[in-house]
């Protein structure tokens, strides 16, 4: 039936693509995506493993028993430790840090670029979002991996013996799921394999030097300490260190939402970054 | 009449642009059931563009896709896919599996478990030729082996629809006709294909109908012999020019083409040393060669290349 309105010329419009920042849309099919990346590093665990957990321990041996010899113990809010303790408790945050953040940057990036493995993917009923989460979700786990390895190592070095360790273990988790949403950001956004280069030496080292893990932040000139007071790091160690000294970190809600905000926001764009970069 | 089954797949007036360029420019097409419709066009005219919008993998500015009953892309994106075996350009196997593994692996994205899948694989391996290199990985495939994993892998959720971008591109003789030998097998079981290739005989081969696309637009569409039938005389005499005019070499060609020869052909091109008589009937122009001495003459009937030629030209592309 032909009304009125139906014999009008159409007018030619665009329809407005759907905005890259609208809400993800996840299903249950990051889980093949997820699957596909543990069963290729179930292959090469065991050499990847030595690799994850070697320069950390070695950092940890060095700084710790090397310096420690000269520092002896560290004030911590009010509480002497041993130095090996302080770096082990705020080292093991970077590790996870660096675990995801190497996953979601290279790793992330051989498949998405290199490979083309999402591509092949994405031909299935499987959508872009859903393999950003299985993306992220995988690089959180290799994060909780490694520090779990450092863990049981920091124990049989009896370092720390703490039973809160176990809620450490927790904190651990999201520190890694935070920092691979982060990363994931600059895979999204990257050329090549050389960009990852800024990410590195202009966010992660300093990062690293100001966010408590090898010193107490209270050395730092107070502006610094500001700055350093909302990194994602500092907030990690803040959680860890009391608990691997076994006592309740303070302020845990304020730590606890500058790691989740930074999860959620860089999650997001992220995901916008991605579709962006997939939507041509 | 019996009315035509509903197509499997439709796409209606695709618009696509990047910037100020236009890649698809009102492109409408169906896929019938059990049918090959191939898509064949120079560098650069939109094929590609066109395979991944019917992916649902870029929108397009203006038309619409459906697909399978119904099913709207992008928005049923993933409904369509369950139901579709895609074969893309550049190959996307994983490395660090083997084929076996690959194919399992690619079930799982279809929500098929890998239980379901052990009398599958080695029934898909042996559809592929590569029952032997079960446990091989890619990387130790030649080219025509990793292809046809390739087209193994759009088989693991049984699709009704195959999108091949460029399935035998870079493939020796052999690879590829083993390649469309599969092809013609999955087109007996039912399956339907949407193909395109720079190869016109292989569009000739497998394609029941084609799209020839440039600029982004449908120039023609139709049934290859039809397609010959409609735009082409059926004669190609090819005259190469070497010794064509044995006074002046440099305008060998061209003094061939504009002698009185051209009045026994339809049509003549010249291309580089090569000139090309189009005719309906070949015999005076034969006889008419034969008297000219040092000539390499080449009778053939028309083809599809020639349509192409004809319909696209005999530049090359930018990216050509």
């Amino acid at each position: 039936m032909s009304t009125p309105t139906a014999a009008a010329p159409a007018t030619p419009q665009r329809p407005a693509l759907p905005s890259v920042w609208r809400p993800p849309q996840l299903t249950r099919r990051w889980w093949p995506v997820f699957l596909r990346n543990l069963l290729v590093w179930r292959k090469l665990a065991l050499p990847s493993l030595i690799g994850n957990i070697a320069e950390p321990l070695i950092w940890l041996v060095a700084f710790g028993y090397g310096m420690g010899a000269l520092v002896g113990q560290v004030t911590v809010d009010g509480t002497q430790v041993p130095y090996i303790l302080f770096l082990a408790s705020g080292s093991i945050c970077m590790s996870a840090m660096n675990a995801a953040s190497f996953e979601a940057l290279y790793s992330a990036f051989s498949r998405m670029h290199v490979q083309k493995t999402w591509d092949g993917i994405m031909n299935a009923p499987v959508g872009l979002d859903d393999v950003v989460l299985a993306e992220m979700l995988w690089a959180g786990f290799k994060a909780i991996f490694t520090a779990t390895a450092i863990l049981f190592v920091m124990l049989a070095l009896n370092i720390s013996h703490s039973p809160k360790l176990i809620v450490a273990w927790f904190v651990l988790i999201g520190v890694g799921i935070t920092f691979s949403c982060i990363a994931l950001i600059f895979n999204a956004l990257a050329k090549g394999y050389d960009f990852f280069t800024y990410y590195f030496t202009l966010f992660m080292t300093p990062m690293m030097f100001l966010s408590g893990v090898f010193f107490p932040l209270e050395q730092l000139p107070g502006v610094v300490r500001a700055i350093s007071n909302w990194l994602p790091l500092t907030n990690a160690v803040a959680l860890v260190r009391p608990l691997f000294m076994d006592q309740w970190p303070s302020d845990v809600l304020r730590h606890v939402a500058v790691l989740a905000a930074y999860a959620v926001v860089a999650f997001w764009a992220a995901l916008a970054f991605t579709r962006k970069r997939f939507r041509t | 009449m019996p009315t035509p089954p509903a197509p499997l797949f439709q796409a209606s007036h695709l618009r696509k642009r990047y910037g100020d360029t236009t890649v698809v420019d009102d492109l409408s097409f169906e896929i019938a059931p059990g049918e090959c419709l191939g898509v064949i066009g120079p560098n650069g005219a939109g094929k590609t563009t066109t395979i991944r919008m019917c992916l649902g993998l870029t929108a397009p500015d203006d038309g619409h896709i459906e697909a399978l009953g119904g099913l709207r892309m992008p928005q049923d994106a993933r409904a369509i896919k369950a139901q579709l075996g895609v074969v893309s350009q550049f190959d996307s196997l994983d490395p660090d599996f083997s084929c076996a593994e690959n194919l399992v692996v690619y079930a799982r994205y279809f929500g098929i478990a890998k239980r379901d899948m052990a009398a599958q694989v080695p029934r898909l391996l042996e559809f592929a030729a590569l029952s032997h290199k079960a446990d091989a990985k890619p990387g130790d495939l030649s080219g025509g082996m990793r292809r046809r994993l390739s087209l193994a892998r759009a088989l693991v959720n049984d699709p009704k629809l195959l999108m091949l971008d460029e399935p035998t591109t870079g493939l020796d003789p052999q690879a590829r006709h083993l390649m469309w030998e599969r092809l013609q097998r999955l087109l007996q079981e039912g399956k339907s294909i949407l193909l395109t290739t720079h190869f016109m005989d292989e569009a000739e081969r497998l394609c029941s109908r084609l799209l020839v696309l440039d600029h982004g637009r449908k120039i023609a569409e139709g049934r290859p012999r039809d397609l010959i039938a409609q735009h082409l005389e059926p004669h190609v005499v090819e005259v190469y020019g070497n010794g064509a005019n044995g006074q002046d070499r440099s305008h060998g060609t061209q003094a061939l083409a504009d002698s009185p020869l051209k009045a026994l052909a339809a049509r003549v091109e010249t291309s580089g040393e090569t000139v090309f008589f189009y005719t309906q009937d070949a015999r005076p122009l034969l006889d008419a060669l034969a008297r000219h001495d040092g000539l390499r003459i080449f009778h053939r009937p028309a083809n599809l290349e020639d349509l192409f030629l004809k319909l696209t030209g005999r530049q090359i592309r930018e990216d050509g």
